[in-house]
């Protein structure tokens, strides 16, 4: 099987965000998907920490203090671009103003419950960010992350078992071996990788999956 | 009237020295203080804050410091006893991390933007407000709720201060505010909800010298401005 790397999934998704959408990228995975948003597409990129319209990386020694992401990196400003402060910013968020979010995951149950903020563990610091507020506020939630864990455990279950994020809020999930739409009647496949076979795909899932059309056709 | 009457009572909210801001602030004070990342963060204040010696306070922002400075030096010293955050865990966060596990510290933590709207809504004067972030997770239980329409919703209360400590770029006399970039975050907000905001600014401009199309935070949020010359960037 042809497993994509972190760049071919932000690569693989960047194809589905839609020309003229608002977009949050969440921080670490997700952020890659800047790099490969479609050229011919003007696609508005909001960061929680009060900036539109963000553009790409500063060339080395132009960075500004100022002007940074909600992962504090550095970042640019596009001619439209504006900034706002915190409440406004996340006004934008609750107020399904934004159209995507991307966010990594812990877990994502086959009803979209997502866990992507605390493993809950005794002696682990919780942090949560914007991520709750994202969640429930993006007109669409889309999940990026790895299909397994690093000991081969599905992070696609039947219920999560870290703390949630929110509810039945994640749209689609985009894996290193898959695209799979979150339906009210299940989990839909869309896409999967060279050389792997639904039914692989669904015993390393460990949970129900619907076969694309193309497959069921065959 | 005498011209000597107008003078008596003229508005100056600027204050010589970070140290001078500061000198009044208590023991047990709660203290909000602005940025994100380092875009915001009032450095000086909160140096000011640490030489200043008050302890037992309970301090708000975005995150629990990092590496050895400022808001972590605070923490380091033990001299915070609660903080309200969205963020404290970073890879260089180890003063608040060793507080915390130590448990000399108390942390209540709260969505980005649930601490954000309990920021405004204080400097509103609103006395509740229900949110659908964190409905059905841990950071909402035991918390009131409410289903309005068909959206399930989280009742969050107001966050008052005694002291915020913002970072902007210019000022007038009568602490009218303009930010630079990303810089803004949390300044504006903290502003109305604190009791005396004290602003740390780049320059200071004389009355009228502000566009008032582009103050950002109306001089009746603000009680302090302290100037304080950028540092000259290493070349």
């Amino acid at each position: 099987m042809k497993r994509l790397d972190r760049k071919q999934i932000a690569a693989r998704l960047a194809r589905d965000i839609a020309d003229g959408a608002v977009v949050n990228l969440g921080i670490g995975l997700p952020t890659l998907v800047a790099d490969y948003l479609p050229r011919d597409r003007e696609i508005v990129l909001h960061s929680e920490n009060g900036v539109l319209g963000i553009g790409p990386r500063p060339a080395a020694g132009t960075e500004d203090d100022d002007l940074i992401n909600a992962g504090k990196e550095p970042v640019t400003l596009l001619a439209g671009g504006s900034f706002f402060h915190h409440a406004d910013s996340f006004g934008m968020i609750r107020g399904r103003h934004l159209d995507y979010c991307v966010l990594g995951a812990f877990q994502v149950s086959v009803r979209g419950d997502l866990a992507n903020w605390h493993t809950g563990g005794a002696d682990a610091i919780p942090a949560v960010g914007g991520a709750m507020d994202l969640a429930v506020g993006a007109k669409h939630v889309l999940v990026m992350m790895e299909h397994l864990t690093k000991d081969g455990t599905s992070k696609i279950v039947e219920r999560c078992t870290y703390p949630l994020t929110a509810a039945h809020c994640v749209e689609r999930i985009y894996t290193d071996l898959a695209v799979i739409d979150v339906k009210p009647d299940g989990l839909h496949v869309l896409d999967i990788v060279g050389g792997l076979s639904f039914e692989e795909l669904e015993r390393l899932t460990g949970v129900a999956l619907k076969k694309p059309r193309e497959l069921v056709a065959q | 009237m005498a011209r000597t009457a107008r003078r008596a009572t003229m508005i100056d909210k600027f204050v010589t020295s970070a140290e001078e801001a500061l000198a009044d602030l208590p023991d047990g004070a709660t203290i909000m203080i602005g940025g994100f990342g380092n875009a915001g963060m009032p450095a000086q204040l909160i140096d000011a804050l640490i030489a200043q010696g008050a302890k037992d306070l309970t301090v708000v922002n975005n995150n629990a410091g990092n590496a050895d400075a400022g808001l972590a030096a605070l923490i380091g010293r033990g001299r915070v006893r609660k903080i309200l955050c969205s963020f404290p865990r970073q890879s260089d966060s180890w003063h608040f991390d060793k507080a915390y596990r130590e448990r000399r510290i108390e942390l209540e933590l709260v969505p980005q933007g649930t601490l954000a709207e309990r920021i405004r809504a204080a400097g509103a004067g609103i006395g509740a407000f229900y949110t659908p972030t964190a409905y059905g997770t841990r950071l909402a239980e035991g918390k009131e709720t409410r289903r309005i329409g068909d959206v399930d919703y989280v009742l969050e209360y107001p966050i008052h201060a005694d002291y915020a400590l913002i970072k902007a770029d210019r000022a007038d006399r009568w602490g009218n505010l303009t930010y630079r970039m990303t810089a803004r975050n949390f300044g504006p907000i903290m502003a109305a909800a604190a009791r005396i905001t004290v602003a740390q600014v780049r320059e200071t401009v004389a009355l009228g010298e502000l566009d008032p199309e582009v103050v950002v935070t109306p001089g009746i949020f603000v009680q302090r401005v302290v100037r304080i010359a950028p540092l000259a960037k290493a070349a």
